[in-house]
């Protein structure tokens, strides 16, 4: 699992320690490119974690570049794209209202890692929802089992595994499923 | 020949429209005086809109400084002749900046690229925290929406205008109406394009005959639309939409003949005005008002 902190990555790309807020939509383009590079440099499987614990504010703009614009490169309507994952942490309530503003806008989720576990936010229905906290409690999961959970057939629970899949929501790993943030960091 | 711009005593958003009456009349290369001598109070919006009128004259215009010593000096301390000493002749009385007015939460600030609202960001959320919580009795983390907002506004210059413009923050006691409530006001104005314009250069932008800088203002502060085709743009006046709704607070947004305001209860402005006299560029105003008990949050 990789790991970037965004304060660290802001820092060196204003090239100013002074600098703890993610304002303005060049920052965000220039943080955000920054973090691209360093997925980039990954295996074409991989799971990073997006670390906002030293970030002091982020506004809309930033917000729209740094997490919605990284989300929509790698949420892949090609099921064999790249495979890049987020887990995002250290977020707080003074960030999470901006995020959430852009997740709604561009309709797409993210797992966001907390005290207390991950949870999926964002825009998600109900069954996807239910399914993801499935997988996410089984550990490693199978249609079968989330054909139970959400009362359907296993072709509806491969469906809406499928689109977690293409949201880079849940992982795929040989034939099951492992949602993000499910995995230890040293078992990612 | 000069022609006189007389500013009013006691200069805000509202009363604003008096000076840009006045300016209608006159040749946009004429040479004018923007006479304060009698002028004894402005809000940040006025500081800062007499700011944008001096950027916006072809032929550099004289201003007379108030005659009252408090206002002047006031202004001073509010950083507005440090500014308005590079685009205006000035005459009379300017009295030199003191330091330890409390009600200014920042000053007089030039905003012409991003670094600058990192710099406007980075001051002002120390002191707004404080304000916020001691004088309008608003919990620590509306200061982190209030820095969003500030910094949203701030950057509709740096996209949108063209060029660069001022901002300026100030604690003051609303007097119009009991209960007279502190309030903390943000003013960001330019004399750039404007949002008619911004908006028109949206490549195959539809223009009817209902196309006008109202309809560009409804456009952009109600329904979030921008010049970009990027679906993220336009987020930014939404957010900050929702946190005046969140905190009871007001927006104004003036551009070109039109003005439009988000206006809660405690106030009794129209949501929106046409054909007033034209002035260049975009003037926003936030008022955030002091927490009394069975406010909205």
């Amino acid at each position: 699992m990789n790991h970037i902190d965004v304060s660290t990555v802001l820092r060196q790309t204003l090239s100013c320690e002074l600098y703890s807020n993610l304002v303005t939509r060049p920052t965000g383009a220039a943080v955000r490119t920054q973090i691209e590079a360093l997925v980039a440099d990954t295996l074409d499987h991989s799971l990073t974690v997006i670390d906002f614990s030293h970030v002091g504010m982020i506004d809309f703009s930033c917000a729209d570049e740094v997490v919605a614009k990284l989300l929509l490169q790698y949420v892949a309507e090609d099921p064999d794209a790249r495979e890049a994952y987020f887990l995002f942490r250290g977020v707080t309530d003074d960030h999470w209202d901006a995020i959430e503003t852009v997740l709604e806008r561009h309709s797409l989720a993210l797992v966001l890692e907390t005290d207390d576990g991950a949870h999926v936010m964002g825009q998600v229905n109900d069954g996807e929802r239910m399914a993801w906290e499935k997988v996410y409690e089984l550990g490693r999961a199978v249609p079968a089992d989330i054909a139970i959970a959400l009362g359907a057939g296993t072709s509806e629970a491969e469906r809406v595994l499928e689109i977690l899949h293409r949201r880079r929501l849940v992982m795929r790993l040989d034939d099951g499923y492992v949602a993000v943030g499910g995995l230890g960091e040293t078992d990612a | 020949m000069t022609s006189v711009i007389t500013v009013p005593q006691s200069l805000d958003d509202r009363t604003f429209e008096q000076v840009v009456e006045q300016l209608a009349a006159v040749p946009a290369d004429a040479k004018v005086l923007v006479d304060a001598r009698h002028t004894r109070w402005s809000s940040p919006y006025g500081l800062t809109a007499l700011l944008t009128l001096g950027q916006s004259r072809a032929e550099k215009a004289g201003f007379a400084v108030p005659e009252a010593e408090e206002t002047a000096s006031y202004w001073a301390r509010a950083g507005f002749f440090r500014h308005a000493e590079e685009l205006f002749e000035l005459s009379g009385s300017v009295p030199k900046a003191k330091s330890g007015e409390s009600s200014v939460l920042l000053e007089v600030t030039s905003v012409a690229n991003s670094d600058d609202v990192h710099t406007v960001v980075g001051r002002i959320q120390q002191k707004a925290q404080k304000m916020l919580a001691t004088e309008l009795h608003i919990e620590s983390r509306a200061t982190v929406g209030f820095a969003m907002t500030l910094s949203e506004i701030c950057q509709n210059i740096v996209e949108h205008a063209g060029r660069g413009g001022w901002v300026a923050v100030q604690a003051y006691t609303y007097r119009q109406r009991p209960p007279h409530r502190r309030l903390i006001v943000i003013a960001v104005c330019d004399a750039g394009l404007g949002f008619r314009q911004s908006l028109e250069s949206l490549p195959g932008r539809v223009r009817d005959e209902r196309w006008d800088d109202a309809a560009a203002l409804e456009e952009a502060v109600i329904r979030g639309g921008s010049r970009f085709r990027d679906p993220g743009r336009g987020q930014g006046l939404a957010g900050v939409r929702k946190y005046i709704g969140r905190w009871d607070g007001k927006l104004t947004v003036r551009s070109g003949t039109a003005r439009i305001a988000i206006v809660p209860s405690w106030d009794e402005d129209v949501p929106l005005e046409e054909k007033l006299a034209p002035f260049p560029g975009a003037q926003v105003q936030v008022i955030i008002p002091e927490r009394v008990s069975g406010s909205p949050r």
